[in-house]
């Protein structure tokens, strides 16, 4: 049959411009384009991977962010818990030195009440004492001042001592 | 660019070579019947040696094979047409390149040759020689052309991406080139040729938008029917057969030479059956496209050609006939446009996947079968199934 026998003239310009075609093609069509695709997919599929990872990064972040803030706060915690301790500590400590002083205070002032009182009154009895000699040997000057009284009472010594 | 240079270099050549264009032919004969002067019909204008009527066969065979003329219409019986440059190899008188123009449509011989209508336009030389007709025909032009829009096409969309860089969304004719591009890529190449994928894109690219473009422009009214001649697709199954022969590792001539783990009875029937079928591929190839894209073209010029033989009928029945025929037109050439992309794609594939069985490496095949064999050690006939598994 006429049709199914090959044309040897078409078959070779066949050949010629499929072979021409393809040799342009490749190297100037796909073998750029081809690069291009390949290209951009490892670009996207670099991009993905690279959120991918940054978003594992943040994660990972904010666990440590997380962390981070739980160990800040009970620092925090503690921090507030001993300086509440060492204040009350110190008012405590203070309170009682306070008091220590003021006890002593108010000893050391009883004390020098004490002495000044005793030593007022040790001048009170001496200066009696001597009022009262004063007084007697005023009392005694007096009566003594005459001869009679001179002797009555050198009467009365001896009689005193008689007597004894 | 010197690209661009060189075709327009390549396109004015072809535009001198074809230089006496349009041709007014004179004709002696004035039996020809009016209604058959428009689109692809027109062809009916080889027809004068018959007597009146309209010839269906003669006017579909005139379109589906090839010529030395590019017919478009009819002027008051007389064809437009764009003469094509012959040129023969004879072996005694060398090369002879001329104007088509001087056969007057086969009725002139000029140089000793004239044009034979027979299922196909022939040149013939009289002094009975064997002569070689290399003559830039109806289908060499449609080639050019296609070549032509091809690298045009595909040119610009590279430079596109060379311009836009990798990163940036394509757009345009890019952005419709891109998902074909890479369906050949992810669904032909990849599942058939595994790692060496790279290597063989550029020839699968090349052959399925070649098929592809070409299917297209023979789907045009008064294209030519490149894809549906035999010539065209046994120099495509061929390069692509050769392409597989070439790439073919050791491990594939050593199973189809000397399949291993197979009883010698069996190999000495074997064999011959692999070495067919070897050749089989291509020959599948090869018909399988020229008779899909014959066939539409058959089918489509049938469908048309009915309305002028009932037009031959009766006048009513052609018109009566007009909107059936259209919708079967219509209807086949939605179905053409598919099988354009679908025979391109299917040509492509099975391209891939006999480089694919050609360049396999056999460690798993042969550890399979291996295997199976173990179990089976005297059954030939079951082995041949397994193996038969394995490739599927």
């Amino acid at each position: 049959m006429d049709l199914l026998t090959p044309e040897l003239g078409l078959f070779v310009w066949t050949l010629l411009a499929f072979l021409i075609v393809f040799v342009i093609l490749r190297k100037f069509a796909w073998k750029p384009i081809l690069k291009a695709l390949h290209e951009r997919e490892t670009g996207i599929a670099d991009s993905i991977a690279a959120a991918e990872r940054v978003k594992k990064e943040m994660g990972a972040m904010q666990a440590e962010n997380e962390r981070i803030m739980m160990e800040a706060r009970a620092e925090r915690a503690q921090l507030l818990k001993e300086a509440k301790e060492t204040r009350d500590s110190i008012i405590n400590k203070a309170k009682e030195e306070t008091k220590a002083i003021t006890d002593k205070m108010v000893a050391d002032a009883q004390q020098q009440i004490q002495q000044q009182k005793m030593a007022a009154l040790t001048e009170v009895k001496n200066e009696i004492g001597k009022l009262a000699v004063e007084v007697a040997e005023k009392v005694i000057r007096k009566q003594l001042s005459t001869a009679e009284s001179q002797n009555d009472y050198a009467k009365m010594l001896a009689d005193e001592i008689s007597m004894n | 660019m010197s690209l661009r240079r060189l075709f327009s270099f390549i396109v004015l050549t072809f535009a001198l070579l074809s230089a006496p264009v349009f041709t007014y032919a004179q004709h002696e004969e004035n039996h020809e019947s009016a209604p058959v002067a428009e689109g692809e019909t027109a062809h009916a204008a080889h027809g004068e040696e018959k007597k009146g009527g309209f010839n269906a066969s003669e006017v579909i065979f005139g379109h589906i094979g090839d010529s030395h003329y590019w017919h478009f219409f009819d002027v008051n019986d007389h064809p437009v047409s764009l003469s094509l440059p012959v040129i023969i190899y004879h072996p005694e008188k060398g090369l002879e390149v001329f104007s088509a123009s001087k056969f007057h449509h086969g009725h002139e011989s000029y140089n000793g040759y004239h044009l034979e209508h027979g299922m196909k336009e022939k040149i013939v030389s009289e002094d009975g020689a064997k002569i070689i007709d290399f003559s830039i025909t109806k289908n060499v032009v449609s080639m050019i052309i296609s070549v032509v829009l091809l690298l045009v096409i595909m040119l610009n969309v590279a430079k596109k991406y060379k311009k836009n860089g990798t990163m940036v969304a394509p757009t345009g004719f890019q952005n419709a080139l891109e998902p074909v591009l890479t369906f050949v890529r992810d669904e032909v190449a990849k599942p058939n040729l595994g790692k060496k994928y790279m290597r063989y894109m550029p020839l699968l690219l090349t052959v399925f938008f070649f098929i592809w473009i070409n299917n297209l422009l023979g789907l045009l009214p008064g294209g030519a029917n490149f894809t549906g001649n035999i010539a065209v697709t046994a120099c495509l199954a061929i390069v692509s057969f050769l392409i597989m022969i070439f790439s073919g590792n050791k491990h594939f001539w050593g199973h189809l030479f000397n399949p291993p783990g197979v009883p010698l009875g069996v190999k000495f029937l074997l064999v011959p059956i692999e070495i067919i079928s070897l050749f089989i591929k291509p020959i599948a190839l090869m018909i399988r496209l020229f008779a899909n894209i014959l066939a539409g073209h058959i089918v489509i010029l049938s469908v048309i050609s009915m309305i002028f033989i009932f037009a031959g009928l009766s006048k009513v029945a052609g018109w009566g006939f007009v909107p059936v025929s259209m919708a079967f037109t219509i209807f086949m050439f939605f179905l053409e446009l598919l099988v354009a992309a679908i025979q391109a794609f299917i040509f492509t594939n099975l391209t891939a996947v006999f480089i694919g069985q050609a360049v396999e490496e056999g460690h798993d095949h042969d550890h399979v079968h291996e295997e199976y064999h173990a179990h089976n050690p005297e059954t030939g006939q079951d082995y041949n199934v397994s193996k038969q598994e394995i490739i599927a």
